[in-house]
C-alpha cells in the first residue's frame, strides 16, 4: 500500500517536473538558440538561401535542385544532381536503403550507368559512382568533380556557352580546402546551375526571363 | 568515392586528442555537480513547485520508483500529445500520429533510443519535435547519468541505504550540464550551417523552372542535444545525412565529437567520486581501446567497398552523401553504434556487408565504448564486476570491487544484467523471422534480410535507435515488438543496477590486502576488455554468422 502511494506521489512530482522541463527545454531553449542564430548567423539559420540575379530566392545552397520529368530523367540543359530516392523533393528525405548485394540496386546501377554514358557520349567505365547511386538524404546538392567534368560539354552546348567558361564555373563551385580533406572534394550543383543561368542570360541579352 | 586512409587516421586521432583534452575538466565538473549540496534559487523554486524534498536522500527502491514513475509519466504524456497533434496549434496540416507509431515513438524517446518508426517530415510538426521529443532527449540522457551516479554512490558509501535524491540529481544534471552544453553546441552548429528557424521558404529557380519549399524548423537546438545526449533521433528522416542537419564534413566531425563527449568524461567523474583516479583511467582506457579498434575495423570494412551493386557502380556511393564520402561515414557509423546514439550520416543498410556487420557488433558489445550517457559507464562497471568475479574464480578468492564484497546477491544481479539484452535481441529477432507477417517488413532477400531484422532488435534492445532503414516498423506487430525491446532493454538493466547499488551501499569497506585484485592498471584493463569481447562473441556469434558474416564472407 505504501508503495502504491509512493508511486502516486512520485507520479505527481514527475508530471510537474515534466511540465516545467517542457517550458524550459522545449520552448525557452530552442527560442534562445533561434534568437542567437538570427543575431549572429541569419543566413545559415534560415537555410542558406541563394538568390538569382534579380534578388529573388531561388534555391538553398544545401538542397539539391533538379528539373526532372515524370520518368526521373533530368533536363539535359543543366548539370544533373545525383539520383534521389525521393525525387529531389525537400518535403521528404531518404536513402534507397538497398543492400550492397541487392538485385534491384544492381539493376538500377547498371541502367543508370548505360543512361549516363549515352547522354554524355562517354564509355561506360568513365561514369563515376556518384552519378549512378542515390545519396543518403535524396537531397544531396553535391556531385563529384569527375561527374561535373563529364557534364561540361553537354551543358555548354545546350546553353550556348564556351566550354572553358563553364569549366571555370565548375571550378568556382568546387569545395576544396579543409572540408574536402575531411570529407571529399565536391561540386555544388545547385549553386553551379544558378551560375550557369546567370552566364547564359549575360551571353544572350535578348533572352529575357 | 575513394577512401582516404590519411584523412581517416588523422580524424580518428584528432577525436582521441580532443576527448583526452576535455574529459578531465568536464568529468571534474560533472563530479562537482552531483556532489554539490547547494541549490540555486531557480532550483529551489523548481523543488517547491514540484513538491520535491531536496534535503532527503532516497533508498534504492525509492530512487528506482522515481526513475520509473518519471519515465512512465513521460511515455504517457508524449503518447497522448502526439495523438492530439491535430488540435494543437502550429502543426500545420499534420493530424494526430497513428497510435502504434505514437506508442513506439513515446517509448523510443523516453528510453534514450530514438528509433524512428515514422518519417518526421510527414508525421510530426514543430510542437511534437520541440516540445515533446527534444525534451525527452535531455531528460532520458540525464536519467542515464543519474543512474550511473547512484551506482557509484553505492560503491563509495558504507553501511547506508541512501543513494541520493533522484529529483535533485535529475535537476542538476539536466540544467547544469546538459542545457549549457547543448546551447553552446547548438549555436556552433548554426554557425556551421544547421537551420534554426520556424518557417519554410518558397524558392523559385526561374531558369530551370523548379519551385521548391525549403523546410525550416528548430533543427540546430534539437541536433545539439540529439548528439550530446546520445539520443540520435533526427529532425528529418535522413537524420545527420540531411544537409540541414549536417551541412559539411567539419560539422560531421564536430557531431561525432559531441556524441562521444559526455560518455568519455564520465569515467573521470567515476575516478573522482571513488577517490582513486586510476580506476577512472582504467575504465577510460578500456573504452578508448575498444573504440579505436572498432573504428579502425569499421573503416577497413567500409574501404573494402564489397558488394555486387557497389562493384557495378564502380565504388561506394549508394547511401553516401557526396560532401562526406566514406571517411566521415565510417567515423560516424562506428561512434554512433559504440555509443547509444544511433544518428547516421550515411544509410547503414547500404554499407558494405562487413561494415554493416561492425555497426551491429558495436551495439552488441553493450554500447560501452564509451556507450550512452551514463548507461555506457554503468554497463562497463557491471562488466568490471563480472571480470573481478572471473579473476576471483581463477585464484579461488572471494571477489571484491572497490572494497565491496561481490557476494551471491551482487553476482546474481550482474549476471542477470548481462543476460537481459542478448535474450531480448535473440528472442525477439527469432520470433520476428518466424512470423511471415513480421519478417515481410524487411524487404531484402537472403542473409541481408536477416541482418535487417537483427539490426532492428539489436538497436532497440540496446537503446541505439539507428536502423538498416529498409525495414518498415510502423505497423502494429513490429512497433509493438520493438517497443518491448526498447522498454525492457532500458528499464530492466536500470532496476538491476540500482538494486546492486543498494546492495553494495549496505556493506562496509574491506581493507585492501595483499590478496586484493587491483582493479586498475593494464592487467585488469586487459581482463575487462577480454570479458567484454568474449561475452559478446559467446552471445551473438551464431546470429552474426547468419546475417552480416554470411553476406560478407561468402560472396
Amino acid at each position: 500500500m505504501t508503495t502504491i502511494f509512493g508511486y502516486l506521489r512520485q507520479a505527481g512530482t514527475a508530471l510537474r517536473f515534466l511540465l516545467a522541463a517542457t517550458l524550459v527545454l522545449g520552448f525557452a531553449y530552442p527560442l534562445a538558440v533561434f534568437g542567437a542564430g538570427q543575431l549572429i548567423a541569419p543566413a545559415q539559420a534560415n537555410g542558406s538561401i541563394l538568390r538569382d540575379s534579380a534578388g529573388r530566392p531561388a534555391a538553398s545552397a544545401l538542397i539539391a535542385q533538379a528539373s526532372a520529368g515524370d520518368g526521373g530523367a533530368q533536363d539535359p540543359r543543366w548539370f544533373h544532381a545525383r539520383p534521389s530516392a525521393v525525387a529531389w523533393d525537400p518535403a521528404s528525405s531518404s536513402a534507397s536503403n538497398l543492400g550492397p548485394n541487392d538485385a534491384k540496386l544492381l539493376d538500377s546501377v547498371q541502367q543508370g550507368r548505360a543512361a549516363v554514358a549515352a547522354e554524355e557520349h562517354v564509355s561506360m567505365d568513365q561514369v563515376p559512382a556518384d552519378a549512378v547511386t542515390a545519396s543518403a538524404s535524396g537531397l544531396d546538392p553535391d556531385i563529384s568533380p569527375a561527374y561535373a567534368k563529364l557534364q561540361v560539354a553537354r551543358v555548354a552546348a545546350a546553353q550556348g556557352l564556351d566550354p572553358a567558361a563553364v569549366e571555370e564555373l565548375v571550378r568556382g563551385n568546387t569545395r576544396g580546402g579543409v572540408t574536402a580533406f575531411l570529407g571529399q572534394p565536391s561540386v555544388n550543383v545547385t549553386a553551379l546551375n544558378l551560375a550557369v543561368a546567370d552566364a547564359a542570360a549575360a551571353a544572350q541579352p535578348g533572352r529575357t526571363k | 568515392m575513394t577512401f582516404t586512409t590519411l584523412s581517416f587516421l588523422l580524424q580518428a586521432g584528432a577525436l582521441l586528442v580532443a576527448l583526452a583534452a576535455v574529459h578531465k575538466p568536464l568529468g571534474l565538473y560533472l563530479a562537482r555537480v552531483v556532489e554539490g549540496t547547494r541549490a540555486a534559487r531557480a532550483e529551489r523554486l523548481l523543488y517547491r513547485l514540484t513538491g520535491v524534498d531536496a534535503g532527503t536522500e532516497q533508498t534504492w527502491p525509492v530512487y528506482l520508483r522515481g526513475v520509473l514513475a518519471f519515465s512512465a509519466v513521460s511515455i504517457l504524456l508524449v503518447f497522448a500529445l502526439q495523438r492530439l497533434q491535430g488540435v494543437i496549434p502550429g502543426t500545420g496540416p499534420l493530424s494526430g500520429v497513428d497510435p502504434w507509431v505514437a506508442m513506439n515513438t513515446a517509448i523510443s524517446f523516453v528510453t534514450n533510443t530514438n528509433w524512428q518508426a515514422y518519417a518526421p517530415e510527414a508525421t510530426v510538426g514543430i510542437f511534437v519535435q520541440m516540445g515533446l521529443l527534444a525534451v525527452q532527449n535531455f531528460l532520458s540522457a540525464a536519467v542515464g547519468i543519474v543512474v550511473a551516479v547512484a551506482l557509484i554512490r553505492g560503491l563509495v558509501r558504507v553501511r547506508t541505504d541512501r543513494l541520493g535524491n533522484f529529483w535533485v540529481d535529475l535537476t542538476r544534471v539536466t540544467y547544469r550540464v546538459l542545457l549549457p552544453l547543448a546551447f553552446v553546441s547548438a549555436v556552433l552548429l548554426v554557425l556551421g550551417g544547421v537551420v534554426q528557424n520556424f518557417w519554410s521558404t518558397d524558392v523559385a529557380n526561374q531558369a530551370m523552372g523548379v519551385n521548391q519549399t525549403i523546410p525550416g524548423g528548430p533543427v540546430a537546438s534539437q541536433e545539439a542535444i540529439k548528439v550530446l545526449g546520445t539520443n540520435g533521433g533526427g529532425y528529418f528522416n535522413a537524420n545527420s545525412a540531411h544537409p540541414f542537419e549536417n551541412p559539411n564534413a567539419a560539422v560531421s566531425l564536430f557531431q561525432v565529437f559531441l556524441l562521444l563527449l559526455i560518455p568519455s568524461a564520465l569515467p573521470y567523474t567515476f575516478g573522482r567520486l571513488v577517490g582513486d583516479r586510476r580506476q577512472g583511467f582504467t575504465v577510460a582506457a578500456v573504452m578508448g581501446t575498444l573504440w579505436l579498434a572498432s573504428t579502425l575495423l569499421t573503416g577497413w570494412a567500409v574501404s573494402s567497398a564489397q558488394g555486387t551493386a557497389t562493384a557495378a557502380a564502380g565504388g561506394l556511393g549508394e547511401g553516401f552523401e557526396q560532401r562526406f564520402g566514406p571517411v566521415p561515414a565510417a567515423l560516424y557509423a562506428a561512434s554512433t553504434t559504440l555509443t547509444s546514439t544511433g544518428a547516421v550520416n550515411a544509410a547503414h543498410d547500404s554499407l558494405p556487408p562487413l561494415a554493416g556487420g561492425m555497426t551491429i557488433i558495436n551495439m552488441m558489445l553493450g554500447e560501452v565504448a564509451p556507450g550512452g550517457t551514463g548507461s555506457g559507464l554503468y554497463g562497463l562497471l557491471i562488466l568490471s564486476i563480472i571480470a573481478v568475479f572471473i579473476a576471483g574464480l581463477m585464484v579461488g578468492r572471494t571477489p571484491e570491487y572497490l572494497g565491496k564484497k561481490i557476494g551471491p546477491t551482487e553476482m546474481k544481479l550482474a549476471a542477470l544484467y548481462i543476460l537481459v539484452t542478448p535474450t531480448l535481441v535473440l528472442a525477439l529477432a527469432g520470433v520476428t523471422v518466424l512470423l511471415p507477417d513480421a519478417v515481410a517488413n524487411a524487404p531484402a532477400t537472403g542473409p541481408h534480410q536477416f541482418s535487417e531484422v537483427l539490426y532492428a532488435f539489436t538497436s532497440g534492445a540496446n537503446n541505439n535507435g539507428s536502423a538498416f532503414g529498409g525495414i518498415t516498423s510502423s505497423g502494429p506487430l513490429l512497433s509493438t515488438l520493438l517497443g518491448l525491446a526498447m522498454l525492457l532493454g532500458r528499464f530492466l538493466p536500470i532496476v538491476l543496477v540500482l538494486a546492486l547499488a543498494g546492495s553494495v551501499a549496505r556493506q562496509g569497506k574491506i581493507p585492501v590486502s595483499a590478496g586484493t585484485l587491483p582493479t586498475h592498471g593494464p592487467l585488469f584493463g586487459a581482463l575487462l576488455l577480454g570479458v567484454t569481447v568474449i561475452l559478446t562473441a559467446l552471445s551473438y556469434f551464431p546470429a552474426l554468422a547468419l546475417g552480416p558474416l554470411a553476406e560478407g564472407l561468402i560472396r
